[in-house]
């Protein structure tokens, strides 16, 4: 009996090998021919919900199931029709009325009209919600009174449907950026129906995002859901746009383990990597028609000092350690010459915005800046700890700037990493002294990255705060009638916050991806923006190489 | 023997639940809440969350709601994915690993046993050395190395087997099944080894050999099942740990089950999740423990008798 199953076994196991060497064709091959993508997504998306998810993952699932009011070409990053077909902006810059396509469709078939976006926002918006992405509706008028709390009646936020395909948004400052936002997820419209059928409107846990229930209006629909294994959608029948709509299908991996997800693009099982393991890249480079593609990315990674704890709360300190940072080594040998060294916060062309450079390199001036403050070449130097959250990626580099420090300033600085919820706890009780950060860009504005530091901003986790610097960028900016004005504002506001270096930039970040060479009409920008619609699968790529 | 296991049964409640109160305090004493990202959360929107998922209420009345809830066998909703049930996630990566766990088992037990039984038959020569040694490598090499390995070698060089997935490409399965089973082959080696060692010097295997039988009858037919007594009992508590210890290899070959699922929600401090898997997998490993106990007095005539006697 027990060799019988042992017997089994052995002819089972072999017949399994025998069966995966006969399969010739990789997912990939197959996918060009067709017309379907195999995307490394990152990891498994939270859920579906516009109004409740908040990441990255998340955000290319979403974007392909729905569809803003707008859209950002993947090009130009310039807003696109979307649900609106145009949209007219007053002459004081505060109301914007949106046209809607009157093709536009729900993935039922329904119509879709501006009621759904008065209906949408009032939910986005509803404190009752928790959605962690509200704020991208603030510049509404009244709407961030309304999402807090202070205001119960929704009809005194901004947002009008003036017929069905007309939407009147009123805004309280004029707002550039706030075309953009229509492409941001927490705006988008939600089905009325679909989401009172499956529970309340402010329902965090409802079952209405699940492939048999799903309406959205995007250029793609929900065809599977299988939980941390794959999602998949089809291309939609119902989409405004539908005929420019190349690829049949894409299939979204959950890939957190980065060497895994590597393997499995090098095994022919995906077109597109969400990252690269920092030491494959040089590899990656040196082939010939090297599927690896590095472009700049709207984010810094800095690290904030914390400017109410000593010695950090004398300014020529925080100076002195940021002008001992040699960034163009750092990026050199640790980073592979992967990122951008940063020395503001803002990265260079956000949408046209250079950040002001105020020092360099320069370990004299740094020694000067520490016997000013009290520690020449180090003496009385009281210790000073530096967190961040365990990864060997940021290990490398802390371990890189205490070596710095300690030859350039001959001072002592001890790392300590914490596990992730730690460390964001950590921060967010302002209990450290210097601590790794990075910030993404919601949206291309250099606002988005200067707001960080307004006094008791959130995000600011420094201690500054700056009455100047508030006035600046919450009244003047807005008020800038044209963009060199406004960007003049901004760069007078960033000038101020590195004087005073309430953070140390280190680099700007790039996007590396591993792309198939079949893959089409994917192009890099700084957002790193997916718009799926444009993309198509060459399966001819071999002779177009 | 009823009374053996109803016994056994109820020291299993009080273990249980300490495991639970335990895990329910622990994971809100840890630093860092389900919503703290790197975005801050403003104050109303934190609230609504924390209403939403009971945090509002003090620490005493959500652990009696939560045991409440447990009563009813509800796990709760999980806070990394809204939408989505502690029990839908838990049912839907339970058979995936039990799967993955099975494969791993069955590798584990054939490549172990072979190379035990083996060794055991001529003791302190290459046969034994040679096998032993080999399973010593595998006890020491752990499968975030193992795993990497295989797929270097039979998915990209030789290109013979996918190198992840799980039922999407045929033979997907191969090298997780291997990678996970290799370390307790090992142990299953020096078990069976050293259970067919003290067997073969039994007086019953000299009768045996008396009788004439040849020497591949007597450790099949009477060596084998006393061998491998240690090893039985060695698998219910092995086949837990591989429910529970997969993460690494589901990883690596992003298999989608409950050892994915159960290491992120510690990252992710998603309470429920925490302690809907600790619950569910510290239930598995006390009836798998109480199984193998069963298992091994059957296979034992002398605890056999013992049980009957009672």
């Amino acid at each position: 009996m027990r060799i019988l199953i042992l017997k089994a076994a052995v002819i089972a196991l072999s017949s399994l090998v025998l069966l995966a060497c006969g399969s010739g064709e990789s997912r990939v091959a197959q996918g060009n021919r067709e017309g379907i993508l195999h995307y490394g997504n990152g990891t498994e998306p939270q859920g579906l919900d516009p109004h409740v998810v908040t990441g990255i993952p998340e955000n290319h699932i979403v974007r392909a199931l729905f569809e803003g009011l707008t859209v950002k070409n993947p090009w130009t990053l310039e807003p696109e029709p979307g649900v609106a077909q145009s949209w007219d902006i007053s002459e004081d810059g505060r109301i914007i009325t949106f046209h809607l396509n009157p093709e536009a469709r729900w993935s039922n078939g329904e119509a879709m009209t501006a009621r759904d976006y008065v209906w949408s926002w009032h939910r986005a918006l509803n404190p009752a919600m928790g959605n962690q992405y509200a704020y991208m509706l603030y510049p509404v008028k009244n709407a961030e009174a309304f999402a807090t709390g202070k205001l119960q009646d929704f009809a005194d936020v901004g947002v009008k449907a003036l017929d069905s395909q007309t939407l009147q948004v009123t805004l309280t400052e004029p707002t550039p950026y706030f075309i953009q936002l229509m492409d941001h997820y927490s705006t988008f419209a939600v089905h009325r129906a679909t989401l009172e059928k499956f529970g309340k409107a402010t329902d965090r846990f409802t079952q209405w995002t699940r492939v048999e229930n799903i309406v959205g209006n995007g250029a793609f629909r929900l065809k599977e859901w299988k939980l941390n294994r794959r999602i998949t959608i089809a291309k939609s029948d119902t989409y405004w746009d539908r005929e420019n709509v190349k690829l049949n299908g894409v299939v979204f991996y959950p890939t957190e383990n980065i060497s895994s997800e590597e393997r499995m693009f090098r095994a022919g099982q995906l077109h597109y990597t969400q990252t690269i393991p920092l030491d494959k890249i040089p590899v990656y480079r040196a082939q010939k028609n090297s599927a690896y593609v590095n472009s700049p990315y709207l984010g810094t990674y800095y690290y904030l000092l914390n400017i109410n704890k000593p010695p950090l709360d004398d300014v020529r300190v925080r100076q002195a350690l940021s002008m001992a940072i040699d960034r163009e080594k750092l990026n050199r040998t640790v980073l592979h010459g992967v990122n951008v060294p940063a020395y503001s916060i803002t990265p260079p062309d956000t949408l046209g915005y250079y950040p002001p450079k105020l020092f360099g390199h320069d370990v004299e001036q740094a020694r000067q800046l520490l016997a000013d403050a009290g520690f020449p070449d180090g003496q009385g130097w009281p210790g000073l700890e530096l967190t961040y959250n365990t990864s060997e990626s940021h290990r490398k580099i802390v371990v890189a700037l205490q070596q710095m420090w300690k030859e350039a300033l001959n001072i002592d600085v001890v790392l300590s990493n914490q596990e992730w919820k730690v460390y964001l706890d950590s921060v967010d009780e302002m209990n450290f002294q210097i601590a790794r950060r990075g910030w993404i860009g919601d949206y291309v504005d250099a606002n988005n990255f200067l707001d960080l530091f307004l006094c008791g901003g959130g995000n600011n986790n420094t201690g500054f705060c700056d009455p100047y610097y508030d006035e600046l960028i919450m009244r003047r900016a807005p008020q800038a009638t044209n963009r060199e004005e406004r960007y003049a504002i901004f760069r007078e506001a960033e000038t101020l916050l590195m004087q005073q270096m309430p953070i140390i930039p280190i680099y700007t970040y790039t996007s590396n991806h591993l792309i198939h060479p079949s893959v089409q009409d994917m192009p890099s920008n700084l957002m790193d923006s997916l718009n799926l619609k444009y993309v198509w699968l060459d399966e001819n790529w071999e002779s177009a190489q | 023997m009823w009374r053996f296991i109803g016994y056994r049964l109820l020291q299993a409640i009080p273990v249980i639940l300490a495991v639970i109160t335990v895990t329910f305090f622990l994971v809100r004493a840890a630093p860092g809440g389900p919503f703290d990202s790197e975005k801050a959360v403003i104050p109303e929107v934190r609230a609504a969350l924390e209403a939403q998922y009971r945090l509002d209420q003090p620490l005493l009345q959500q652990y009696a709601a939560y045991l409440g809830d447990l009563a009813q066998g509800e796990l709760g909703p999980s806070f990394k994915y809204p939408g989505r049930s502690v029990n839908e996630l838990i049912a839907a990566g339970l058979p995936v690993t039990a799967e993955l766990g099975f494969y791993a088992l069955l590798v584990a037990i054939i490549i172990g046993g072979v190379a035990g039984v083996i060794a055991s038959l001529k003791p302190n020569t290459a046969q034994d050395y040679i096998p032993m040694s080999v399973a010593m490598i595998g006890i020491c090499m752990p499968s975030f190395l193992l795993g990497p390995l295989l797929v270097l070698v039979f998915g990209i060089y030789l290109d013979w087997l996918p190198v992840s997935g799980w039922g999407d490409i045929p033979g997907d399965k191969i090298l997780p099944a291997i990678t996970l089973g290799s370390t307790y082959a090992a142990y299953i080696a020096r078990l069976s080894r050293a259970g067919m060692l003290e067997v073969m010097s039994q007086d019953y295997i000299r009768t045996a050999r008396a009788k004439g039988l040849p020497e591949w009858q007597v450790v099949t037919r009477h060596a084998l099942r006393g061998g491998l007594i240690p090893v039985v009992a060695f698998l219910g508590p092995a086949f837990a740990g591989l429910l529970s210890g997969s993460f690494v290899v589901e990883t690596i070959f992003q298999i989608p089950g409950l050892g994915r699922f159960y290491v992120q929600a510690a990252f992710n401090r998603d309470y429920t999740m925490i302690l809907g898997t600790t619950v569910f997998l510290s239930t598995l490993i006390v009836l798998f423990n109480l199984l193998s106990d069963i298992l091994a007095a059957w296979m034992n005539p002398r605890l056999r008798a013992q049980f009957r006697e009672q």
